[in-house]
């Protein structure tokens, strides 16, 4: 066996490996772009990570129990349809990062179609106006980021471990690469 | 050592897929699904106050106090891929400042097993009936519909509302109950 040979057949193993890996990035990637041209949203899928729960037990779903910390939930956010209440909206306060999941409880709409609305998580005893900025007392459309529209369970679990445990991201980096280390034999 | 983790590869990869596709059946066969059910509403008791609104903007806005029956049979619109219902009941009317106004006066979640039959008697409203001015005084229109929304194990989150609604006119004058 002409080690030459041996040794062009281990880089054609490696570079097979790597185009593979390519594919995969790429088809994720095009299809997280192609949702957000369908959905018009700019975050279509949005993992569920942090329910903000109104009291002085430890913190929990403020969505429970429909949706828990770990859901997936898929947004759309066509600006033509009207807020109306009992949706589930996704929504952003002004100088804050994290998105807020809850449903809307009150709307005055003007006749030239501006909106101002309220909202309250399922699980808290009452609505959100403790969560908005100093002297806000409504939502408006421009906070909106998207619309509950479907969900999937647990999906983002994996997501939520990795986050909330980092010994356990490295532990599954270690592996996945312990088994590309022996599986290219 | 080296079939071990190739087979348990293929069973992990396997049984993702299976469950994708379970998921998938679950979610098609409910997607096109009536989620409708009559509903029968009725109000017992209106009254009208002037009050500034301590929920929020502190100004003096008109605060409705509605006592009311509700009646509906849920059970067809529960299936295998319906985890839970939240219930609303809210009242939509128009004002000269505001063309739509709609408040959640009263919500309820029914999770599968619970009994999908409601007959709730004398029911009083769980938030505050603020207005957003003084649009409830005389308010001939103030429409009060019972809607739902399925949250499903997995798959769509729709909207229904039941086809039962009533309508009725606010008091001209504030601090008088009226009764029906």
């Amino acid at each position: 066996n002409n080690s030459g040979s041996d040794f062009f057949s281990l880089f054609l193993q490696l570079y097979y490996q790597v185009l593979n890996f390519g594919m995969i990035v790429s088809s994720a990637l095009m299809i997280w772009k192609g949702l957000m041209v369908i959905t018009g949203s700019e975050s279509p899928i949005v993992v569920v990570l942090r329910c903000i729960y109104l009291s002085v037990s430890p913190p929990s779903g403020s969505m429970e129990p429909a949706f828990h910390r770990g859901d997936l939930l898929f947004l759309t956010n066509r600006v033509e349809d009207p807020i109306r209440v009992g949706e589930i909206v996704v929504f952003r306060i002004e100088g804050r990062e994290i998105p807020i999941v809850h449903r809307v409880l009150k709307i005055h709409e003007k006749q030239n179609g501006h909106i101002k609305f309220l909202t309250k998580g399922d699980n808290n005893a009452v609505d959100d106006r403790g969560l908005y900025k100093q002297g806000q007392h409504w939502l408006e459309k421009k906070d909106v980021v998207g619309r509950a529209r479907g969900f999937v369970p647990y999906i983002g679990i994996v997501t939520i471990l990795m986050n909330d445990y980092p010994k356990f991201k490295y532990a599954v980096l270690f592996l996945l690469g312990l088994f590309v280390l022996v599986h290219r034999e | 050592m080296n079939t071990l983790l190739s087979r348990a590869n293929s069973l992990f990869a396997f049984t993702l897929s299976v469950m994708a596709a379970l998921t998938l059946g679950c979610i098609l066969t409910t997607a096109f699904k009536d989620r409708s059910a009559p509903v029968r509403l009725q109000v017992s008791r209106i009254l009208l106050k002037k009050v500034e609104d301590f929920t929020g903007p502190r100004k003096r806005s008109d605060l409705g106090f509605i006592t009311f029956h509700i009646s509906a049979d849920l059970e067809k619109t529960f299936d295998w891929n319906v985890k839970q219902l939240f219930l609303y009941l809210s009242a939509e009317y128009s004002t000269k400042s505001n063309a739509v106004n709609q408040v959640v006066l009263w919500d309820k979640i029914l999770l599968r097993g619970e009994n999908p039959k409601l007959d709730l008697k004398d029911v009083k409203s769980k938030y505050f009936f603020f207005d957003d001015g003084h649009g409830l005084k005389g308010n001939r229109n103030v429409t009060l519909t019972l809607s739902w929304q399925v949250i499903p194990i997995a798959g769509i989150l729709p909207l229904v509302t039941g086809s039962g609604r009533v309508s009725v006119p606010f008091p001209d004058s504030y601090e008088i109950a009226t009764t029906f």
